[in-house]
């Protein structure tokens, strides 16, 4: 399948100097993929993004991104000037107008329906995101692009947040390019995973980057046996009756042990 | 009916209101204010220069706006210290304007008509040249308005849909610097900041979206020129500042309800 967005030898410098930030980077990704960059700060992913998305000049090497490709775009922490005053369902409108239904239905979809006349600013972080994410979805968009779409959000916010975009990627096809640093949820959600530091480190599978040495060397120690610490890692505790609750993604036990003892 | 100065001062006071009330907006929401002061107190200069050389006003100040504007975007977009660089320019144009000024005679003795503006002098020319100014900015920014709200709210948003910022950043500072020229007869060089950013300042406590915000602007610039001019003649006080003092005054009037 052509790739969705492909860049070749992607080299970006630092503005005004000839420091690279990104050195040669090759990176694609092909329809209905979700794709996580991870790597530590001043690494690159965001400005990665920024110039497979044609924000920002390249120094040398190409990115080509497919004819008519529609991109669904939620930036890292979006600065909401408090000047401005603007309800959700406006926000929703720009820069394309929309109907009051397809407003709703797309707050519906991603979990926050009813909220179109508070204004951006009275949101919560994750009520924040979900509203950018709808206005992103609105584009009906083949390709999802979320820079660090978690920032400011509680351990059970984040792992709703990558439920929700699993979901909204099995419903509608779009494929997912990710930056994170959340890596015990972005390990799970992602079909492959780019670890950058000014340039690919490596990549693969998370199971395979999760192994990889150079990825141990970036995130130390703490990074060994990540994936397989979230897979054992329960969101509560069992000390106490059987309430219905709510599992994390990766979550599979069952409570039989609990109903013998 | 145009015969009457005082209703051909309510005239060119309501053109020049209806543009500096969404205008002004954009200006409040890009915190742009001291950039409009700077524009405006170039409009001096220009003044100075019209005389000079014997042109119209109107061409002066538009020019010499139309520069100071190109070359803040420039410096402001090359990300120096913003408000220093702005404070820097803004005072320096208008001391440069003043001595420009002193060269010319015929400006000399009535300075202060350009510094405050002199509205009850406005002539018929003036009222097709404001109105006919007026329509165009605000016909340029109906326009584009969901361009220009959006490269407002947040300049990623707006490069994730294909809107250049600088070309929006770029049009807003030639809308401002058209007003400026607009409204130096109006209010004056040391006003024209405060017509567009206290009407938008107090439509800001009410409006729950950019649009009720800017025609809401746009109404209380409408009344403040209105009551201004009406206290002006009752009272026997400065035209100019007598509007602004009605702005400002709507503009606590919406602070203290907003408590209330």
């Amino acid at each position: 399948m052509t790739p969705l967005i492909e860049s070749r030898a992607l080299t970006i410098h630092r503005p005004g100097t000839t420091d690279p930030v990104l050195a040669q980077v090759d990176f694609r990704i092909r329809p209905a993929e979700i794709v996580t960059v991870v790597g530590p700060n001043g690494s690159g992913k965001s400005s990665l993004i920024r110039a497979l998305l044609g924000h920002m000049p390249l120094a040398s090497g190409a990115v080509t991104r497919r004819q008519g490709l529609r991109i669904g775009y939620v930036p890292q922490r979006v600065q909401l000037d408090t000047a401005i005053p603007m309800t959700v369902r406006r926000f929703l409108s720009l820069p394309v107008r929309v109907s009051d239904d397809q407003a709703e239905d797309a707050l519906i979809r991603t979990g926050v329906p009813g909220l179109g006349a508070r204004q951006l600013t009275q949101l919560s972080g994750g009520q924040f995101q979900r509203v950018l994410l709808a206005r992103a979805l609105l584009a009906d968009p083949h390709l999802l692009v979320l820079d660090e779409p978690t920032q400011g959000l509680d351990q059970p916010g984040i792992v709703a947040f990558y439920q929700l975009i699993e979901e909204v990627r099995r419903q509608t096809g779009a494929a997912v390019l990710m930056v994170s640093h959340d890596l015990l949820v972005v390990m799970r959600s992602s079909d492959r995973v780019v670890c950058l530091n000014g340039h690919v480190c490596c990549e693969g599978t998370p199971q395979h980057v999760s192994t990889a040495p150079e990825y141990r060397a970036l995130f130390g120690a703490g990074a060994e046996g990540t994936l397989a610490l979230y897979q054992h890692r329960h969101d509560h505790d069992h000390d106490h009756d059987l309430t219905p609750h709510v599992h994390g993604p990766g979550c599979g036990h069952d409570h039989a042990d609990r109903a013998q003892g | 009916m145009l015969d009457d100065f005082f209703v051909r001062a309510v005239l060119a006071g309501l053109g020049l209101a209806l543009v500096a009330g969404p205008l002004g907006s954009f200006v409040v929401w890009r915190r742009m204010a001291y950039f409009g002061d700077s524009t405006a107190h170039a409009a001096i200069l220009g003044v100075a220069m019209a005389l000079a050389f014997e042109v119209s006003i109107y061409a002066g100040t538009l020019a010499v706006a139309v520069a100071m504007a190109c070359l803040v975007s420039a410096l402001v977009t090359r990300g120096q210290a913003m408000d220093t660089i702005l404070g820097v320019l803004s005072h320096s144009a208008l001391a440069v304007g003043l001595v420009a000024i002193s060269f010319v005679p015929a400006a000399r003795s009535d300075l202060s008509s350009y510094l405050f503006g002199d509205i009850l002098a406005v002539g018929r020319t003036d009222l097709v040249l404001i109105w006919t100014g007026a329509a165009l900015v605000l016909a340029v920014l109906i326009l584009r308005w969901q361009r220009l709200v959006t490269s407002s709210l947040n300049e990623e948003l707006a490069m994730a849909a294909g809107i250049d910022p600088r070309v929006e950043r770029l049009v807003l500072s030639l809308a401002l610097a058209v007003v400026v020229a607009l409204a130096i007869r109006v209010v004056g060089s040391l006003l024209i900041s405060a017509m567009l950013i206290v009407p938008a300042a107090a439509a800001r406590t009410w409006a729950r979206t950019p649009e009720r915000m800017a025609a809401g602007a746009a109404l209380i610039a409408a009344a403040s020129v209105i009551l201004g001019l009406w206290a002006s003649l009752r009272l026997d006080t400065p035209a100019g500042p007598s509007i602004v003092t009605a702005a400002a005054i709507f503009f606590v009037a919406s602070q203290a309800l907003r408590r209330a």
